[in-house]
């Protein structure tokens, strides 16, 4: 169907309100249904055996044992999970991940399965499955894992995109390369170069709501399942094609979901619960433990990032290079090369070079992790960026605005940039009070950008218009943060009628044709322009009837403030007929109203921000308090702002976790030490500031609207905005995040020895 | 004829150039040419690969027409959280 998607200057009645969200009263009184709120009559309760070593071959497992039990109805293994992935490398490695074949990769792998009728069944059949392994040397460090003589994980992987492609095996998967120019051209013309190694420590995104699900699969191929998942249609796809089954007898439907941030893109354990099932012959719950969701989902990687830039005293950055170094646990990723992508991508630079490299490691397979890779980039390129100011003796901020990224700028990882938003965000954090307010003893400032592409992709949107005249939107794309609420808002604009007047609802998998899903800020962008373009369908619609109502030829109707018009000299004067007159008749004007589209959404366009942070230090404690953060970003149009507000606020906060707190930590037995929120401490709100926003909306010419995504890109500055902030008050480059009280105690106390040798 | 820029990894997959060129109106002709012509780069667009033109970033929609002396770069195809 025809539809244009451009930008056109449309003026606003509701977008751009703060209407009450949707789903408060059921979220507050605990009406909202998540993941394990589920439960079907005879259901069993599923379980999963994880290996306890970090790197073993599985050389025998018995569960005859199990199988014996009395309660137990199914055990399963990878014997269960046939190979059924016809080549699909990707595909193969969510199988291996999901249930261990031959080699257990990390702590926490699973190894086999049981269902039983109650908990206790379940654990106790765990215990009589007997896994014989054969512990295999580890390594969990991704500087570690590129050392020769480091442990290799696979005895097959030769690393990719080297010319020629080595003859050895080894931990680095995959080399990739950006940028342009010539970088050593330009340090010879540098007046002053910084260059400085980092390293970032592994986090999780920090979900409140482990992954959950009810899963019921008979042995006729038919199932469902009840989930809790940032992408209800590809996990069935991904099911379907794991378990051998047609998609389209697998109907998912999406729970209410706790938080996901790109772990919840991904499936872990529910094709178990569904091959489970199937073995079973009855209905099974598999709830993660919090232990099981830190050691057997997808946290981001650890990196170790070395960077270098060249700048005239007059503040011209010459040339700028980075090494990224990524894990991505055990199998392949992109997320290096997703590092190297975004690494100077606000900066307007004529030589730069990336390298990215792709590491293998004993630990999790490695998820998306809200832009992921790009905050760890952008610390390291911030913190050097920052130093480089300093150095000579320019303002951090005049500093970024001289060498920012406009319109017409060649990207470091390509592409030519059209009208861009990285100028104005430094441009209003230059004139933020905030920039100008003054600090205490101990305190210190700091500020950075980042930068996130932003995607678009499948999407199926579905309107109707009910008897009463209330209309219904149906998405196929997971609400992870308002989103209801913002097609409720669209649809309402478009159709001139209330916004209480709307209903959006999350179909299930057999409702809808494909969705990609929530992620990449793709939500407000994709099926907003679904809605869009929805929306006005219904609209030719309902236009259609009311030219049946009064007899009159429907070019002779128009459609303004909720209500059909006739227009032009030969219209006749009919008195305007609302939606709710044409929804009441349309039993005999044709049938129900509805409005439907389906499509690809591309042209997202790229993603700017700048973060201010005050933060003020305890140097006998080396604890760091957030006292003040500022987020600018351009949100492009933001159909409801305070959605769009808490998403700045929810990026500033995770990311003030990871630079501050977050870590996961390795034994030397390479077993994960800290698997809890106890030992892994995430930030409350006692630990935050009130994040103060401020929303920019340079249009995206490609949306009707003009949005852009605002989910992801900010969590890409606070790294490196922290991390200047302190070093800032420490008076000292911290360059290894967390920056946890022992690594600030450390960084002091090894300046003073400085200091006190230099005296 | 369209000068197609490739990234890194991708220049190995087409005998080491950084830029090849090919006659193509759309996406998808782009795709299966550098499939005929650069048989290397065929897993690769397989997995998924984005494209850039003229600055805009398509993952999905090859049906996207490539005008005349455009800028097109081909891209990883970008995960998101």
């Amino acid at each position: 169907m025809a539809y244009d998607t451009n930008f056109t200057g449309q003026k606003f009645k509701v977008v751009g309100t703060r209407p009450l969200r949707p789903d408060g009263l059921d979220k507050v009184t605990g009406r909202a249904r998540y993941g394990a709120d589920v439960s079907a009559p005879g259901q069993l309760v599923g379980r999963v055996l994880r290996s306890p070593h970090a790197h073993a071959k599985i050389v025998k497992i018995d569960t005859s044992k199990a199988e014996k039990l009395p309660g137990v109805k199914a055990v399963i293994t990878s014997a269960d999970l046939p190979d059924l992935t016809n080549g699909d490398a990707g595909m193969y490695d969510i199988l291996v991940n999901c249930m261990a074949r031959g080699k257990a990769l990390y702590d926490g792998h699973a190894v086999a399965a049981v269902a039983a009728v109650d908990a206790a069944t379940a654990r106790k059949a765990l215990k009589l499955i007997n896994v014989e392994y054969k512990i295999l040397p580890h390594v969990t460090d991704v500087d570690e894992a590129v050392k020769p003589g480091a442990p290799v994980l696979h005895s097959k992987m030769f690393t990719d995109g080297v010319e020629p492609k080595p003859t050895k095996a080894s931990n680095v998967a995959k080399r990739t390369e950006f940028g342009h120019g010539d970088v050593e051209k330009g340090f010879k013309e540098a007046d002053v170069i910084v260059e400085r190694s980092f390293k970032t420590e592994q986090t999780h995104q920090g979900y409140i709501e482990p992954h959950a699900c009810l899963a019921n699969l008979g042995s006729d191929g038919q199932g469902e399942m009840w989930v809790c998942t940032q992408g209800h249609f590809v996990y069935r796809n991904t099911c379907a094609t794991l378990l051998g089954l047609d998609a389209a007898k697998l109907r998912v439907t999406a729970s209410e979901i706790g938080g996901g941030f790109g772990g919840k893109t991904h499936v872990w354990a529910e094709p178990l619960a569904l091959a489970l099932s199937r073995k079973a012959n009855r209905p099974v719950k598999l709830v993660m433990t919090r232990d099981e969701v830190f050691k057997a989902s997808g946290p981001t990687s650890s990196t170790s990032i070395d960077v270098k830039i060249g700048a005239t005293k007059d503040g011209r950055i010459t040339a700028a290079t980075a090494t990224l170094r990524y894990q991505g646990g055990p199998f392949l990723g992109m997320w290096a090369e997703l590092g190297a992508m975004t690494s100077y991508a606000c900066y307007d630079l004529k030589n730069v070079k990336t390298v990215g490299y792709e590491v293998v490691v004993n630990r999790p397979k490695v998820a998306a992790y809200r832009a992921p890779s790009a905050p760890m980039a952008a610390f390291a390129v911030e913190s050097v960026v920052d130093e480089l100011a300093h150095k000579i003796g320019m303002d951090a901020v005049a500093f970024r605005i001289k060498n920012a990224a406009k319109e017409g700028t060649k990207s470091s990882y390509g592409p030519t940039y059209g009208p861009i938003g990285i100028g104005p965000t430094l441009e209003a954090a230059k004139n933020h009070p905030h920039m100008k307010a003054p600090l205490k003893k101990n305190q210190g400032r700091g500020m950075a950008c980042g930068f996130w592409f932003n995607f678009g992709g499948q999407t199926s949107t579905s309107l109707n218009v009910t008897p009463d005249g209330s209309v219904n939107v149906s998405v196929g794309t997971i609400d992870v943060g308002g989103s209801r609420a913002s097609m409720a808002l669209i649809a309402a604009e478009e159709l001139g009628v209330p916004y209480e007047n709307v209903r959006c609802v999350v179909a299930d998998t057999s409702s809808l044709g494909h969705n990609d899903m929530s992620d990449g800020s793709r939500v407000t962008f994709s099926s907003g322009m679904n809605t869009v373009i929805a929306a006005r369908n219904a609209k030719k619609v309902l236009i259609q009837r009311a030219a049946k109502m009064w007899d009159i030829p429907e070019e002779a109707v128009t459609w303004e403030d909720g209500h059909a018009k006739p227009a032009g000299a030969n219209a006749g004067n009919f008195p305007p007929l609302s939606l709710k007159e044409i929804a009441a008749a349309a039993g005999n004007t044709g049938g129900p109203i509805a409005g439907h589209n389906e499509f690809v959404a591309d042209g997202a366009g790229v993603s700017f921000a700048t973060h201010i942070c005050d933060v003020e230090l305890d140097p006998e404690t080396g604890a760091t308090k957030i006292i003040r953060y500022t987020v600018i970003q351009d949100a492009g149009k933001a159909i409801h702002p305070s959605y769009v507000e808490g998403q700045y606020q929810g990026g500033a906060a995770q990311g003030i976790g990871w630079a501050l707190n977050e870590e996961y930590v390795y034994g030397k037995d390479g077993r994960l030490q800290n698997a809890g929120y106890l030992d892994y401490r995430i930030p409350v709100c006692s630990d935050l500031p009130m994040i103060d926003t401020v929303i920019l909306e340079i249009p995206n010419p490609n949306h009707p609207y003009g949005v852009r995504g605002v989910g992801e890109t900010s969590i890409v500055p606070p790294l490196a905005a922290i991390a200047n902030a302190v070093s800032n008050a420490a008076g000292v480059r911290m360059t290894h995040i967390p920056m946890s009280p022992p690594r600030i105690l450390k960084a002091l106390d090894d300046q003073a020895k400085t200091k006190a040798k230099a005296a | 004829m369209v000068k197609v820029v490739l990234w890194g990894s991708l220049r190995a997959a087409a005998g080491g150039t950084e830029a090849v060129e090919v006659e193509a109106g759309n996406i998808r002709s782009l795709f299966n040419k550098l499939e005929t012509e650069y048989p290397g780069l065929e897993p690769h667009i397989k997995r998924g690969i984005a494209v850039s033109i003229n600055g805009r970033i398509f993952r999905d929609s090859w049906d996207e027409r490539i005008p005349e002396n455009a800028e097109v770069y081909l891209l990883p195809r970008i995960a998101g959280g």
